[in-house]
């Protein structure tokens, strides 16, 4: 996790950690920011595809987590209550936009611009694959290009792990509607970055 | 290396299409999973396209568990909001 460790080094793991946090000491907090900031704001990036809303997002999001860190009942990683936090935090934020209805509307079926046009194999091996900028910025601009519609299922689905049901819960949408969001996102995906995986960029 | 599809039952190719997305989750039926199975070793064209979109779905987790570091100024106020700056 990328940040500063002179806190780590009072809070080694994090058990300490949390005893930090329950006795109300101020390096604590620092310690869960400068551990998990990155982690949250990225995320809470993807998600919305705005810088400054996903600072905003950060933020409320360990506001939260300080205030009501009582109601922290251990039973999953800090990581995972804090992305929890976030994820409701950014649910909320894309509900107030103004074109969130583009959500409800879509068309609820695979249509002819998400069949597979590119056919040419990838040489690259996702489990030997270094992230190195360019990868990153392939992935991160494919990701970029999907309608919100289709990024916010992925998001919630594939990356953040909720089920069906949670997604279609989180979204107010059918769950049907989630199975075929999620089915076109990852097609676009791979049409998006067909070109460069087939190319001689995938030589990672 | 052809960019169309060149299987002679395309339409079939479309159809299975749609499974895909839960053969790759390995929520489709146990049949049906035999059916795709059998064609994916008969039509290259969709071999690829499964192998490409699983490539897709891992490529993305570990873009996921490689988070960057948070731009410049994002980290300081944020602690600044929470008051934990002590200079």
């Amino acid at each position: 996790m990328p940040g500063p460790t002179i806190d780590l080094q009072v809070y080694p793991n994090e058990a300490a950690l949390l005893e930090g946090l329950r006795a109300g000491e101020p390096d604590a907090c620092t310690c869960m920011v400068k551990r998990f900031a990155p982690l949250i704001y990225t995320k809470a990036l993807r998600m919305l595809g705005d810088a400054d809303e996903a600072e905003n997002i950060l933020q409320q999001t360990f506001i939260k987590a300080c205030d009501k860190f009582t109601s922290f009942e251990e039973r999953s990683g800090l990581g995972t209550w804090l992305y929890r936090i976030a994820t409701n935090e950014a649910l909320m934020q894309l509900r107030r936009r103004e074109y969130t209805d583009t959500i409800e509307t879509l068309d609820e079926a695979i249509q002819p611009a998400d069949l597979p046009q590119n056919l040419q194999a990838w040489p690259i091996d996702p489990a030997g694959a270094v992230l190195n900028d360019e990868l990153r910025s392939q992935l991160e601009q494919a990701l970029a290009a999907l309608p919100e519609s289709l990024r916010i299922v992925f998001r919630l689905r594939e990356l953040d792990g909720l089920s069906t049901e949670e997604a279609a819960a989180a979204l107010g949408l059918g769950e049907s509607a989630v199975k075929v969001r999620l089915h076109r996102a990852r097609l676009r995906l791979r049409e998006l970055l067909a070109d460069y995986m087939a190319g001689e960029g995938t030589n990672v | 290396m052809s960019n169309t599809h060149t299987h002679d039952n395309f339409t079939r190719c479309q159809q299975l299409l749609g499974q895909l997305n839960e053969y790759a989750d390995g929520e489709l039926a146990i049949d049906l999973c035999h059916e795709l199975e059998l064609h994916l070793t008969d039509c290259t064209d969709c071999k690829i396209v499964f192998d490409t979109l699983t490539k897709t779905i891992k490529l993305y987790h570990l873009l996921d568990e490689n988070p960057e570091a948070i731009p410049a100024g994002v980290e300081e106020r944020l602690l600044r909001r929470l008051n934990l700056v002590s200079s």
